[in-house]
């Protein structure tokens, strides 16, 4: 578990972490974390994108909808998972999964662990666009508690667009972005091998976010990160998850749909304005 | 390069420059008065130029009725940024100064053929009419005005997407003006997107794709992952019409596509079928 004296890492360093193959997936989180798992595809439009998973789950006897982008463990795995890239189908899936959400009863907890929205032509004719900007919109409105965790990397709208919550939980080493270093390099420096710079500069690190008020609770790792102890990185998330929970099953619908939109409206409101 | 084929290239320097403007499509010359009576529209090859939002405004709103609500929202610098070309305080100044304008999006109320509406116009011009705090925070003000009026909304978008100088606070924008656009839907306001040139990344991953009614200018770039992003990810070369409004529409994401000079009757044709 994590101790007080932690390592200092640079935001490049925090980088290397979140995108460490070894780190632990969602695939092994729900694993660990959950008693059952009920695994539900396809998104009823066009496929099953493997890319982003979900289904109902029990937590410590807390019984609820459970997805998140999958990064695989082996090349196999990975193939098929696209590396955690998501496509449209996965966004429709987990609207999909969403609405049952809903209409059954159970609490949303979405994993965040993907290096972006998948980038393929194929992903662009079938509306990339389209499918993340109706999850923002759908997820405001959901009457259901919604907590997120960020678990390895939040890669731009592809992360969001299953990260609109009432709690976002973040682990330590994880990161979260607009952009990745490499991208912002090369565009603002023109230069990719000034990723380490623009990991700095973008404020990526859980840390940076919290001060941000974008994330509203860090989960200590081990200290030399979630792959070197999985079980104790699994038993944090696990304990964290269940006492936002707890937070948030207290309230009613309207009252979860009201606190969620003043939470994002509040993000970046720098001016005061008048008749408000 | 040899002197002939350089003339080839080149086009000959026109000394009455002042009196005519050359298109960036065909490179046909245009009497100048003649292009900014079509609306910057070429009237050989019907090439739709950028317009400011100001231009934009005047074309689609009935003369004077535009009153301009939150101009004070500005730029604001929540990452202390800068990149290898100096600080985004003084990029942000030297912008507003070059413009006059002081955020991406322009927001107010208006009237077309009579209807009155509550209307955001992005530019370009301001930083690729990038989505950042401040324009997020008009845009959501926008949307509340819509509300709190009961009038019809209508955003016009122009952007490269998210403002990556403003990193995460920047993508957050895109699930703020989304939890917007839901609210102006629960109350049963029409809210018609105008998808002009270009319109990519996370403003097309949000507002601009949330449309009751999606509609776009001809040929306008319409798109989520950049054109060489895609190439380099896929290994293969995309066709020219890739991300064009008609692949766009022939995909299923875009409603109708409007020649410029019919665009406000056309908008006002639909809000009457609306019931305004």
């Amino acid at each position: 578990m994590a101790t007080k004296k932690q390592v200092k890492r640079t935001a490049w360093d925090t980088v290397q972490l979140a995108r460490n193959p070894g780190r632990p997936n969602v695939t092994e989180y729900i694993s660990m974390m959950c008693e059952d798992f009920v695994e539900l595809h396809g998104d009823r439009l066009f496929g099953d994108d493997r890319a982003l998973i979900g289904g109902f789950a029990t937590i410590s006897g807390v019984k609820v909808m459970v997805m998140g982008h999958r990064k695989g463990r082996t090349v196999e795995e990975n193939v098929e998972s696209n590396f955690g890239m998501a496509s449209p189908d996965g966004y429709r899936k987990a609207m999909r999964l969403m609405r049952i959400a809903e209409k059954f009863g159970l609490p949303v907890v979405t994993f965040i662990d993907t290096p972006g929205a998948y980038p393929g032509a194929d992903a662009e004719a079938r509306g990339q666009a389209e499918a993340i900007a109706h999850n923002l919109e759908f997820m405001s409105t959901l009457r259901t508690p919604i907590v997120v965790v960020v678990i390895g990397e939040g890669g731009s709208g592809g992360a969001l667009g299953i990260a609109v919550g009432d709690k976002i939980l973040m682990l330590q080493n994880a990161v979260y972005s607009v952009i990745s270093p490499e991208g912002c390099a090369s565009i603002l420096w023109r230069d990719g091998s000034k990723a380490p710079v623009a990991a700095e500069a973008l404020k990526i690190t859980a840390e940076s976010l919290k001060k941000l008020g974008v994330i509203d609770e860090i989960v200590s790792e081990p200290a030399q990160g979630a792959h070197t102890d999985p079980k104790a990185a699994a038993a944090a998330v696990k304990k964290a998850v269940l006492a936002a929970l707890k937070e948030l099953m207290r309230l009613s619908a309207d009252e979860l749909v009201a606190k969620r939109y003043d939470k994002f409206c509040a993000m970046g409101r720098y001016f005061e304005v008048k008749g408000k | 390069m040899s002197w002939f084929e350089k003339s080839a290239e080149t086009p000959l320097r026109v000394p009455t420059e002042a009196l005519w403007v050359v298109c960036p499509s065909c490179k046909a010359y245009v009497e100048k008065d003649a292009w900014k009576q079509a609306g910057k529209v070429c009237p050989r090859c019907n090439y739709h130029a950028r317009l400011s939002c100001r231009e934009r405004i005047k074309m689609l709103t009935d003369a004077d009725s535009f009153e301009e609500i939150n101009a004070q929202v500005t730029t604001s610098d929540p990452l202390n940024f800068s990149d290898g070309s100096g600080t985004y305080a003084a990029k942000a100044a030297a912008t507003k100064a070059k413009t006059g304008e002081f955020e991406s999006v322009v927001t107010g109320t208006a009237a077309i053929e009579k209807i009155p509406v509550v209307i955001a116009v992005m530019d370009f011009k301001f930083l690729g009419g990038s989505l950042s705090s401040g324009a997020g925070e008009r845009i959501l003000l926008a949307t509340e005005v819509a509300v709190k009026l009961h009038r019809p909304l209508i955003i016009v978008s122009a952007s490269g997407g998210a403002r990556m100088h403003e990193g995460i606070i920047s993508l957050m924008q895109m699930a703020k003006t989304s939890a917007g656009i839901a609210r102006v839907k629960e109350a049963g306001l029409p809210y018609f997107s105008i998808l002009t040139d270009p319109t990519t990344g996370g403003v097309s991953a949000s507002y601009a794709m949330l449309g009751d009614l999606n509609i776009a200018e001809p040929k306008a770039l319409i798109g989520f992952a950049g054109r060489r992003v895609i190439e380099n990810t896929i290994k293969q070369k995309l066709p020219d019409d890739f991300q064009t409004a008609e692949y766009t529409r022939d995909h299923g994401f875009v409603d109708c596509i409007v020649q410029r000079r019919e665009l406000k009757g056309f908008v006002a044709k639909c809000l009457r079928y609306a019931g305004f």
